[in-house]
């Protein structure tokens, strides 16, 4: 094992403990609702279940819709393989996240909330109970009439899109819908909905304690504050790390690398894959004024060393897709399972090389065409992975 | 009030009211962009992604059928983008479809075929997927066939089925490649609640759904030297087969029909007609019966309101879902099989034929009729009485088939006995003929005099409504319907077997009473029925409709009670509505079946 070239600054500000919620909302409930959207407006945090929409927007949008009733979910599906921080977060540190919720509810005026958990995450459910019933006698001392339940998914990936969640949570089929409308105007039951993943509220509970420019001494422009990463596989420190949001790949390959590392894959299947050769000029954060690629990612790390075949990987991401597309729409059903057929044929020499090419022309149809982020997204592993290890995929 | 939103579609401007969707604008401007998943009758799925274009500013391509029209919105349909990807989404659909077109009921009139065809997709890149061609067809049910090699997911019959139907027997199921159309665990349609009213597939853009078809059965009927073959026509055909055969929608082919049907070899070409008078006499005279039981008897046990039970797709329906209502379901048979029941009967007697030697066969505008002549129970005159059931579609097939050159056919009477019918006969065809057609009898026979209405036209049970209501107020009676006197006959009609299902949960809650309902299984009636031609939405279903109700008015004939061959029957050997014999050949019974 090769000596640290250097060491990322560790974070604590999601998990530390603080047990001040009541006092941080009750501060945050005297404070107009104004104010509080114009904080988490300044502070710049974006979400951070992968999309990376603006959250103060998020909100504001919600509160401005004339429409009631209004819902809070917090979206706790987490189905990106090989990432669980938020399992994490709502193990630790739930408080904060029910805090960031109810926040959200006085400024939009919403009465109910809930927590779309993951079905693995079942075993969760005892401990965010007790966590609730403490929850709920705060709002009522707060005197805030708001309510959080626990919904437990189904355990389709698909479901932790968010308008396939709230199909979900309907008692429907798990399937993306039409945007717009979005559901800020429309979302469960087709009323105004602030969706969050289960971090962006944990954050939104720092903001709300340190204040936003607090939390911008973290991070670079338009990808501002911290970002909690589960880093895995060729590592010799694999877990969950809470990290500045902007650094480079190389700096975060010299801290958590095994001194051979080949590449890595920010942000899941869905994510890109990083060679070697860009480490440096390749950033962790929101697209945005950053010299160089920015890549967002709903916190998966995947490191890679040289003993990797990344014909592999692609495979496995592809498999993953076309097992977990909904299958409703034409580009991604069909597109993911051609990707996948495709990439063997390749390798096994049934079809040229040259057809990786006409591939790459399906996967742009794909970005373009597809309902949902899903159908979307295949085409960043894809085009990632293919045009940097082309090799790989043939020989 | 609505605003009107300017945008633009391949530079040309166009103003749109707002909430329409960039489909619907090009539209308005004659800007053709392709679909699959969209149809004017359901719900915007936005799944299919073939009408996807370009809009300014924005990245990805949006779906035209699923996007609101916005302020100063700058669209192309028709950009190098917009057609690249249109290409390859065809051609994802193609490798995952079967396509052997020429082997297809659908051929020639597939809109993934039609598609392809413009789009010139002669070389397409993309690895075959069809599983196992032949172990995908379910062909148990004596209605629908169903290819799921051939289904593109456009979840139309899906949609079909819950929206239009409410019957839900076929819905999505698993996810990713497995994703399919299938029903309650999968199994045979012909075990599940599906009615067979065929809905689904003239809302399916390919032949992933068709109709069971018996035109082979049929041809070698004729071409038996030792049968007989009568063919009877619903009266919904006249107004739809010309569709098939190169006629504008709504033009009446009726007498083109009846020489094509001669020249294809039937034997005896004969009209629904006659015994859609004949179920209004029967059924009349059981609607008296009842309210007689009510009224005056203050019989506490009848049921009321009295259902219509022409349309097999309602009946299986009510049996599935409204069991309970089993006994308010009139006993009659639909006009089909009292057709075919008196084929081999009457008509055998009458034309001195061995009735073992008579084929029957029905060229109907549905495909639960099919289901419909193969329930154990339409068996009374002793044989099946209906052998075979066409569809429209499969007329205009034997048509081509034969070489007919239909617009030049000149036009021929129906043959006799049992091919005349009545104006009210034809009406059966749109969604409240037959309560047209009823009232038109039962208030005569009550009053003595005519319905009171303009030209015998009762409008208010006419259109294309989902449910209409209707009363009409019964007096001056004669004295033998004393018990009528006064009486406010309370109706109401459905088309589409949702409306059903709002009207029976509205009776089921109380909140509506009614003496006599009309249920069509399929929207605007048998002229919108499931085994009518391709496309259908709401204006040709508008145009067939006018074109009934004029055929009606261009009849002199235009009551049932009146038909001079429904007098002949009755005196020669049924004897009178509801006798002995009626009962035997005309009524029939009901099954209670499971709820899902
Ligand atoms: C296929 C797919 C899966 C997703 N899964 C999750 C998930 O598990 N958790 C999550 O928070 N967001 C997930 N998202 C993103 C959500 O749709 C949504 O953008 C997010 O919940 C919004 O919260 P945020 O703004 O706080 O990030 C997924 C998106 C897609 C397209
Ligand atoms: S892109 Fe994939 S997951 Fe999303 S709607 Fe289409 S088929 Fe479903």
């Amino acid at each position: 094992m090769t000596t640290k070239i250097k060491q990322l600054k560790r974070i604590d500000l999601i998990f530390n403990h603080e047990d001040d919620c009541k006092e941080i909302l009750k501060k945050s409930f005297d404070r107009t609702n104004e104010e509080v959207i114009n904080e988490m407006v300044n502070s710049g945090l974006k979400g951070r279940g992968g999309a990376g929409f603006p959250t103060g927007l998020k909100w504001k949008l919600t509160a401005e819709v004339k429409d009631s009733p209004k819902y809070v979910i917090c979206n706790a599906d987490e189905g990106e393989p090989g990432t669980f921080k938020d399992r994490e977060i709502l193990t630790r540190v739930p408080h904060k996240v029910l805090a960031g919720m109810a926040m959200c509810a006085k400024i939009i005026g919403s009465r109910q909330g809930y927590i779309y958990l993951r079905g693995e995450y079942k075993f969760l459910v005892p401990q965010l109970r007790e966590e609730l019933r403490k929850f709920h006698q705060i709002m009522d001392e707060l005197n805030l009439d708001f309510e959080v339940d626990i919904f437990l998914g189904s355990g389709a990936y698909i479901c932790g899109e968010e308008s396939a969640l709230f199909e979900s949570m309907e008692g429907k089929r798990g399937e993306p819908r039409n945007k717009p409308p979005f559901p800020t105007e429309c979302g469960y039951l087709n009323k105004p909905t602030v969706i969050n993943n289960v971090e962006t509220l944990a954050h939104s509970y720092t903001i709300m304690k340190y204040g936003a420019k607090k939390f911008r001494e973290l991070g670079v422009k338009d990808s501002w504050g911290s970002k909690v990463f589960s880093v895995s596989g060729d590592t010799p420190i694999p877990g969950i790390y809470e990290l500045e949001l902007g650094m480079s790949v190389q700096d975060f390959v010299d801290d958590f690398g095994d001194g051979d590392t080949k590449a890595v894959q920010v942000g899941g299947a869905s994510g890109f894959l990083v060679p070697r050769k860009r480490f440096a000029k390749s950033h962790i954060g929101y697209q945005g004024k950053l010299t160089g690629v920015s890549l967002p990612t709903g916190g998966s790390m995947m490191i890679f060393n040289s003993s990797r075949s990344m014909y592999n990987v692609l495979d496995n991401y592809l498999d993953f897709f076309q097992e977990e597309s909904c299958g409703q729409c034409t580009p991604c059903r069909v597109g993911c399972q051609q990707l996948l057929k495709g990439i063997k044929a390749v390798k096994r020499g049934e079809k040229p090389a040259a057809y990786l090419d006409k591939l790459l022309k399906l996967t742009d149809t794909m970005r373009l065409t597809a309902k949902c982020g899903l159908g979307q997204s295949v085409a960043n592993s894809f085009s990632s992975i293919v045009e940097n290890f082309r090799e790989e995929m043939i020989y | 009030m609505s605003n009107t939103i300017n945008l633009s579609i391949n530079g040309i401007a166009v103003s749109v009211e707002e909430g329409k969707t960039i489909l619907e604008a090009a539209q308005k401007l004659h800007i053709n962009i392709p679909t699959l998943c969209y149809h004017k009758d359901l719900c915007i799925a936005g799944n299919c992604r073939v009408c996807v274009v370009e809009q300014a500013g924005v990245d990805r391509l949006v779906a035209s059928c699923a996007t609101p029209v916005s302020e100063g919105m700058e669209i192309n349909t028709n950009s190098l983008k917009v057609r690249n990807c249109r290409k390859h989404i065809i051609e994802l659909l193609l490798a995952e479809h079967n396509e052997e077109c020429t082997k297809c009921y659908r051929n020639g009139h597939c809109e993934l075929q039609s598609i392809a065809a413009d789009l010139q997709i002669t070389n397409p890149d993309f690895i075959d997927l069809v599983p196992d061609k032949n172990y995908s067809i379910d062909s148990y049910s004596p209605s629908i066939e169903k290819d799921d090699s051939k289904c593109i997911r456009c979840q139309r019959c899906v949609r079909t089925c819950a929206e239009i139907q409410s019957v839900g027997a076929i819905a999505v199921a698993h996810k990713g490649a497995e994703m399919k159309i299938s029903t309650f665990f999968n199994q045979p349609l012909n075990e599940v609640v599906c009615t067979n009213c065929g809905q689904c597939i003239v809302h399916c853009p390919t032949g992933a759904l068709v109709e069971k078809s018996y035109v082979e059965q049929v041809w070698d009927a004729i071409a038996d030297p030792e049968k007989h073959v009568v063919v009877q026509t619903a009266p919904a055909v006249r107004v739809g087969l010309g569709e098939e055969l190169g006629f504008e929608a709504g033009t009446r082919v009726t007498s083109r029909m009846v020489a094509a049907l001669r020249r294809l070899g039937f034997d005896s070409v004969l009209d629904t007609d006659f015994t859609a008078d004949l179920t209004i006499m029967e059924e009349g005279t059981e609607l008296l019966m009842r309210l007689k039981a009510a009224l005056f008897d203050d019989n506490p046990d009848v049921a009321l309101p009295m259902a219509t039970s022409c349309s097999p797709g309602w009946v299986k329906y009510i049996e599935h879902k409204y069991p309970q209502y089993l006994p308010n379901l009139s006993t009659c048979k639909s006009p089909q099989q009292m057709f075919g029941a008196l084929a081999k009967t009457y008509y055998a007697k009458n034309i001195d034929v061995n009735p073992a030697n008579i084929v029957s066969v029905s060229i109907m505008p549905c495909t639960a009729k099919k289901y419909e002549a193969n329930r154990p129970e339409m068996k009374d005159s002793g044989f099946k009485d209906v052998d075979f059931v066409l569809t429209t579609r499969e007329l205009a097939v034997m048509i081509k088939q034969a070489g007919i050159e239909f617009d030049q056919l000149n036009e021929e009477n129906y043959d006799s006995i049992m091919g005349i019918g009545s104006g009210a006969g034809v009406i059966f065809g749109a969604t409240g003929g037959v309560m047209e057609a009823a009232l038109r009898t039962a208030y005569e026979i009550v009053t003595g005099r005519e319905v009171p209405f303009n030209n015998l036209e009762i409008k208010p049970v006419r259109g294309l409504a989902g449910v209409k209501e209707a009363v009409v107020l019964i007096e001056n009676v004669r004295p033998e319907w004393n018990f009528l006197e006064g009486v406010e006959l309370k109706c109401a009609i459905t088309n589409g077997l949702e409306n059903a299902h709002q009207l029976m949960e509205a009776i089921e809650r109380g909140d509506r009473y009614y003496h006599f309902i009309e249920i069509m299984a399929c929207p605007g009636g048998c002229l919108g029925g499931g085994g009518q031609p391709f496309p259908v939405d709401n204006e040709i279903r508008q145009k067939r409709m006018d074109a009934i109700y004029s055929e009606d008015l261009s009849l002199t004939l235009r009551k049932s009670h009146e038909n001079p061959e429904i007098t002949q029957i009755y005196e020669e050997f049924l004897g009178k509505p509801l006798s002995h014999k009626s009962h035997e050949l005309l009524h029939t019974s009901y099954v209670k079946r499971q709820p899902y």
